[in-house]
């Protein structure tokens, strides 16, 4: 998972499946190797453990957040890696957007819950995209390369039987219903993405996607203001930063060109897509 | 040393070894540097072990990983550093028609003070001490200028307005940030009593602001280990003490500074807080004392039966509160100190009281926990 070392501890079996299965092409560092976040998801104690059993998230053996269904325990670790990452890592600008990479140039799709941002990288990435992240983009100050954890992607609801339709090969955790967020289920990460985890990319665009029922592909540009204005509030520590962060976002933005993207059908995503790429490599 | 029945015993930390001398980092294996910044992370000296690194030029010659770790964490403490001024522009500004004189205490203190006590930590709110017969005037300004009260069941209410030191914490509701106002150092209750208008007669001005004074160096550190050795839940203990020890080696330069220490503790009513801070500064920090400021601790060390407790209690809970840490007794040390906090805090009938009120009372703890939970739903 570069640039992070996760080491994670549970008693749940169920867990220990699934994250094999779905984080198969991680390297396996061996146990006196340097974590940077110890983790655990592991069977609240007590009468709850053999009726309606709950799960619950520690940060180095400090429990954090309530305790959820079991079948939660996979989404709760994934949050918590993602808040572990979040709330620790100042050396880069994070800012919560999807990215997605092709030929060394990124698009970095920036966006609120809902607005189908992790829909469109899990359909993309199934079409030759690499992934980066779903969730979390890594702005490093002084190469300005975006970094990802290549870690996998979190489908919501609908998107769930959508990204098997268009993606049949696509491994995909059974869906967990009734989360804060709907129900759930992770993808696996393509391996070519895993396998090049420690590769950086080169911010190209921003792009801000916006699912609208029926509608047909219209990419429109975003001004720059505004582009500056969406990462800074999607940023978690752009506050942490001070002048640098606001020169950060200013730099990030000033090496892309900015588009809204309005779509309802993944086909069209996909066109308008690899014709930014095509007009970029051959312009 | 001074006196103590038992030998110091081992397992301090990692940490505890790097902060005393940062070369002990050169010798690290990777598993030794994932043990420190656990540590160093847990006990909240992750930032103040960045900047002993940076200082002794050792911060390029560290693994990439564990140092974006140090680095991230002083990043986030210079950030909060700044964050502090402006608070405390803010509340000055608050506090300027009615002419009242405030004192920064702790962390708010050492930022704006510029003391080296103030880099690389971290702050969780701003702590203010006036005059009892100001608090009034204080609390309504505060009040008008966006801060809110917390604590709104009457119990609460009524056991810090009577029996505190200070007022419930106050929450501006725009920035989010806290302040809390003390008229006091101590709880009104507690045993010890301590001379507040001593200390509030001579603060030392803050640089650019007409109403915003520091205490001034003996007090700042009498008031700091009083805090330390009443707290009853050490988690920032070590952190605490680390302040102490970057205070006492930065007046200490002053020889001035140790000849009053002494008799400044006893004029204040706190000179069991002094021996136990300094005591146990000079043996986790090796902090320098002078020999004749450690003849007059020797006078006035307590029994044997104290020191031993007291010994068995901090040696475990001034480590960071970390399971690597962790011994025999390190819960029931705890638990212990825990006890002596509120014991020392109020009189028996009080804190009987009190604790029955606590464990009837049904506990509304798991907001926090929501909370948390929404920050992560954001994502």
């Amino acid at each position: 998972m570069f640039p992070f070392v996760v080491r994670v501890r549970s008693d749940i079996s169920e867990l220990a499946e699934d994250i094999g299965r779905i984080y198969q092409d991680f390297t396996v560092l061996d146990s006196n190797c340097f974590s940077d976040f110890h983790v655990e998801v592991s069977y609240e104690r007590g009468v709850r453990r053999w009726f309606r059993p709950l799960a619950r998230f520690y940060f180095d053996g400090r429990p954090s957040f309530i305790p959820l269904p079991v079948d939660q325990a996979f989404p709760m670790l994934e949050w918590g890696i993602n808040w572990c990452v979040a709330a620790h890592s100042h050396s880069f600008l994070i800012v919560h957007a999807a990215v997605i990479e092709r030929q060394g140039v990124a698009v970095v799709m920036p966006a609120p819950p809902g607005s189908g941002k992790s829909t469109l990288c899990a359909a993309l990435i199934g079409r030759g995209w690499r992934l980066l992240s779903d969730e979390l983009a890594l702005y490093d100050f002084e190469t300005k390369q975006l970094y990802g954890m290549a870690r996998p992607v979190s489908l919501k609801n609908q998107s769930i039987p959508i990204i098997q339709a268009h993606t049949p090969a696509a491994e995909i955790t059974s869906p967990v219903p009734d989360t804060t967020k709907g129900t759930v289920a992770l993808l696996r990460p393509p391996s070519e993405s895993v396998q090049q985890v420690k590769i950086p990319a080169r911010p190209a665009w921003i792009i801000l996607p916006h699912y609208q029922v029926d509608a047909d592909a219209l990419l429109e540009p975003l001004s720059k203001g505004k582009a500056f204005m969406l990462i800074a509030e999607q940023s978690f520590n752009y506050n942490v930063h001070g002048r640098e962060g606001f020169e950060a976002v200013g730099d990030l933005v000033d090496s892309c060109e900015c588009f809204q993207f309005t779509y309802s059908r993944l086909s069209d995503a996909e066109r308008v897509f690899d014709d930014l790429l095509a007009r970029r490599i051959n312009g | 040393m001074i006196c103590w029945p038992v030998a110091s015993m081992g397992n301090e930390g990692v940490l505890v070894q790097c902060l005393r001398d940062p070369r002990a980092v050169l010798s690290l294996d990777p598993s030794g540097w994932d043990l420190l910044i656990r540590q160093g992370r847990r006990a909240n000296l992750l930032g103040k072990l960045a900047v002993l690194l940076l200082d002794s030029g050792l911060m390029s010659l560290l693994p990439a990983s564990p140092k974006a770790h140090l680095l991230s964490a002083l990043k986030m403490a210079e950030r909060q550093n700044a964050a502090i001024h402006w608070e405390v522009s803010r509340i000055s500004e608050a506090l300027r028609t009615i002419g009242v004189d405030i004192i920064l205490l702790k962390g708010a203190a050492y930022v704006l003070a510029g003391l080296p006590s103030s880099r690389g930590r971290t702050f969780s709110d701003v702590d203010i001490l006036v005059r009892k017969s100001e608090i009034i005037d204080v609390e309504s300004a505060l009040m008008i200028h966006g801060w809110q009260g917390s604590h709104h069941d009457e119990y609460d209410q009524r056991y810090y307005r009577k029996w505190m030191h200070e007022i419930p914490p106050m929450l501006h509701v725009r920035r989010g940030t806290t302040i809390d106002v003390h008229h006091g150092i101590l709880p009104e209750t507690a045993r010890i009593q301590v001379n507040t208008q001593a200390l509030l007669d001579c603060p030392l001005p803050v640089n650019g602001f007409h109403n915003i004074f520091v205490l001034k160096p003996a007090d700042m550190v009498l008031h700091s280990a009083a805090h330390l050795f009443h707290e009853g839940e050490l988690d920032n203990g070590l952190r605490d003490l680390a302040d102490l020890d970057t205070m006492l080696r930065h007046f200490g330069v002053e020889q001035s500074f140790w000849f009053g220490l002494v008799p400044r503790a006893r004029e204040l009513g706190l000179l069991r807080p002094l021996y136990y801070a300094l005591v146990f500064s000079m043996r986790i920090f090796n902090t320098p004392c002078p020999q004749s400021v450690v003849a007059e601790l020797k006078a006035i060390c307590p029994s044997w039966v104290f020191r031993w407790l007291m010994n068995a209690c901090y040696t475990r809970a001034l480590r960071p509160n970390h399971a690597s840490t962790h011994t025999g007794g390190t819960w029931l040390a705890r638990k212990a100190l825990y006890i002596r906090s509120h014991w020392i805090k109020m009189p028996v009938r009080l804190l009987v009281w009190h604790l029955l009120h606590k464990a009837i009372k049904t506990p509304a703890k798991e907001n926090q926990f929501n909370t948390q939970n929404k920050k992560l739903d954001a994502q």
